[in-house]
């Protein structure tokens, strides 16, 4: 029997002694791109029962919920205490055909959920570039997707959901409910406490395809005057961009806009399988290729020729090739070798992001720092979350290859980014400093009274949270006591 | 039709597998087992993905004198009754089973003791009916006593036994016994254990269960490797065998 809605809180108390304690493992993990290792003491509960449990009894001093391990930094490390992995809390709970509204366990991937949703009509309202990211991540880093400009962030599809908090109570958050606890968790990078499940509404999808159409501009200005004048027409819009074309190219891109195809769009080889799941066999990257082998030389070859061969037209496209391109490349994050790279994406207001994406862009274009893949896409409004990224204006995201000289030109980039009042992903971002990042987010002490009242032993932390001082005492509440 | 399979100790990591797998051919589920919040979430991932009916029923393995009721119960379910049985229940424990012989002795009833229990009423339920299934998860351990694991292995080794024999006297009425037994799986049970040797998925082992049950296989090794490994390690004299530290 399911419940659509439950209507109060549970308080349950804390497990029976005679329970098995749930056993750890030291490992050493790293974020997505490989850049940080740490060793944490790992728990892979499979019951939310021994879930409670490692909340509870960990013998470390704090521990952290990790979703896929997607985030590109120390979002999900927390080095010397403990990890849950939520790899087997993945079941789906509840689903009404009606509304489209799915329950979910946190665990599960939007991969899971497209398998089941796409088939009965349905696809996830706002997706990552990843369908490898789990819920209780894509809530965690409040996540974006080619639609941010029309449909918000990932908070926008998020109805409610439920959180274990350190003291062992069980809140139900939503607009209206717990709404601080709510908007803290959304962005809030997993520690405020541990989501168990929640609740998002999916959107109608008539077909697995989307109607494409491509169109080159020459330079910054073209793409961002383009965007202006027809984001509103296309659900999904964003550019690749060529980071090392420089002086009238400087932001060169091809602008890449779909919509949900209806039936009636598709050809007739389609219409027989309409909602098709694969799209083609997965690859994988067996191994870390070596170092520098993605330099300026062989990408600013490669950018060049997929700056020509683009030619502007309009598809019909696959999901998996629109929203995922590199899910199909398993491990694509060995290409660029054992030492990792870095993923940096950093969003500008309305007011300053047509000077602060051409700053950014000439000091990348200046270095001949090879990005392989660059992204600049819009921004609708933010939200009401204190730490999440979006922010109405543009962005632009892309990944470096590790150099000696990163940790300086990562400080370089914040301060050019604060230059524009503009602010770095969290989820990416491996050298933000404290800072930085409070200049980035005026509202981490709104951030801070929240978590400190959920959790004011910081029973959950992470490396990430150490490092922005996440976990230390609201200011306002120390001078309050 | 909508006769249900029954899997007992339905919370483990290999018996949702198998629920899955056994969903996937829909077939109708009763998931048995101590949490019933964990068992609701399963039933509802299975009712939701697969179109199927799936119920729950409480069970706790070292309960003996709720047995009885228990299958009774389970097998009036539907109006069709019950297809198969599918015996889940395993606990390893490493420190509990080093020391107390109260702790050994739990180890052996919650693997041996409650799987006789259940299945003996499985086995007379099924031999009336004429056909239908019974399966198990023993273990690879079960094949020979080993200095590491020899109390986990007897209650293991000693379930092989019981189904062998459970097997021969079902024969003739047409209902198959499988005993399956996995090598190292990564569930719950074994995390933490660090650099187990040839490692397997749940999900693998339920797939091997899932095609011998298909197939009314007597004994399925799971990965098909460790059929071969074991043999050799059953071949092995036992004066050579003291000497090793297996």
């Amino acid at each position: 029997m399911s419940t659509r809605h439950e209507p109060t809180d549970v308080v349950q108390t804390h497990p029976a002694p005679t329970a098995r304690p749930v056993r750890g493992v030291e490992r050493t993990l790293a974020g997505w791109s490989n850049y940080d290792r740490q060793a944490c003491q790992v728990y892979r509960p499979e019951k939310v029962a021994e879930l409670r449990r490692v909340v509870a009894g960990a013998p470390q001093d704090s521990v952290l919920s990790r979703g896929a391990g997607r985030s590109y930094n120390d979002a999900a490390l927390n080095g010397g205490g403990g990890v849950l992995l939520h790899a087997r809390l993945n079941r789906l709970l509840d689903f009404d055909p009606a509304s489209g509204e799915l329950k979910c366990e946190a665990g599960a991937t939007f991969g899971e959920i497209i398998d089941f949703a796409l088939p009965r009509g349905w696809f996830p309202s706002v997706t990552p570039g990843t369908k490898f990211v789990t819920v209780g991540g894509a809530i965690a880093a409040d996540v974006h997707g080619k639609n941010h400009h029309q449909d918000g962030s990932f908070a926008s599809c998020v109805a409610s959901f439920r959180l274990l908090t350190a003291d062992g109570r069980e809140l139900i958050c939503s607009r209206s409910q717990h709404s601080d606890a709510f908007w803290g968790t959304l962005g809030g990078m997993g520690l405020t406490g541990v989501v168990l499940d929640a609740r998002l509404s999916l959107k109608p999808a008539p077909t697995a395809y989307l109607a494409v159409e491509h169109r080159r501009a020459e330079n910054l200005d073209q793409a961002l005057d383009e965007f202006a004048a027809h984001d509103h027409r296309f659900a999904y819009s964003v550019a690749w961009i060529d980071c090392l074309a420089k002086g009238k190219a400087l932001g060169r891109s091809i602008l890449m806009r779909g919509r949900h195809a209806p039936l009636n769009d598709l050809p007739r080889e389609l219409v027989d399988s309409p909602r098709e799941l694969e799209c083609r066999r997965k690859r994988s990257v067996p191994f870390y290729l070596p170092q520098g082998l993605l330099n300026r030389w062989t990408v600013q070859a490669f950018n060049s020729l997929y700056y020509r061969v683009h030619r502007d037209q309009r598809a019909i496209v696959h999901y998996d090739s629109f929203f995922y391109p590199l899910d199909s490349v398993l491990h694509w994050n060995r290409i660029y070798g054992r030492q990792g790279f870095i993923q940096y994406q950093a969003a500008f207001p309305v007011a300053s992001s047509r000077r602060g994406v051409a700053a950014l862009l000439e000091k990348l274009a200046g270095l001949g720092a090879a990005s392989f893949l660059a992204v600049l896409k819009s921004f609708g409004p933010g939200n009401a979350s204190p730490l999440s990224f979006s922010l109405q204006g543009h962005t632009l995201a892309l990944d470096l290859p590790w150099r000696r000289d990163l940790p300086e030109l990562m400080r370089e980039l914040d301060e050019l980014v604060l230059r524009y009042d503009g602010r770095t992903y969290l989820a990416k971002n491996p050298r933000l400093s404290r800072t930085a990042f409070e200049a980035m987010y005026p509202e981490t002490e709104r951030f801070r009274r929240i978590k400190n009242e959920l959790d004011p032993q910081h029973r959950f932390s992470s490396s990430l949270a150490r490092r922005l001082g996440l976990t230390e005492a609201a200011r306002t509440a120390v001078r309050a006591a | 039709m909508s006769e249900y399979v029954l899997i007992v100790g339905a919370t483990s990591s290999i018996a949702r597998q198998l629920a899955g797998c056994l969903a996937r051919r829909r077939t109708n589920l009763i998931l048995a087992g101590r949490d019933g919040d964990d068992l609701a979430r399963t039933a509802a991932d299975l009712r939701l993905r697969f179109d199927i009916r799936v119920e729950t029923a409480a069970f706790d393995a070292l309960d003996f004198d709720s047995h009885a009721e228990f299958f009774e119960s389970c097998a009036s379910r539907g109006a069709a009754g019950l297809s198969g049985v599918a015996f889940c229940v395993g606990l390893l424990d490493e420190a509990e089973t080093a020391g107390e012989l109260s702790a050994v002795r739990r180890m052996i009833d919650v693997n041996y003791t409650s799987a006789v229990s259940i299945l003996e009423r499985a086995a007379e339920y099924l031999q009336k009916r004429r056909r239908g299934w019974i399966c198990a998860v023993s273990s690879v351990a079960g094949d020979r006593g080993r200095q590491s694991n020899y109390l986990y292995g007897s209650a293991k080794g000693a379930l092989s036994v019981y189904l062998q024999g459970l097997r021969n006297r079902l024969a003739p009425d047409g209902v198959s016994v499988i005993t399956v037994k996995p090598g190292c799986v990564d569930t719950a049970m074994t995390f933490g254990m660090d650099r187990l040797p040839l490692l397997a998925s749940p999900e693998r082992v339920a797939a091997d269960m899932d095609r011998g049950i298909q197939r009314r296989r007597s004994v399925v090794y799971s990965p098909w490797f460790w059929r071969p490994i074991m043999t050799a390690i059953r071949l092995i004299p036992e004066p050579i065998f003291q000497r090793m530290k297996l």
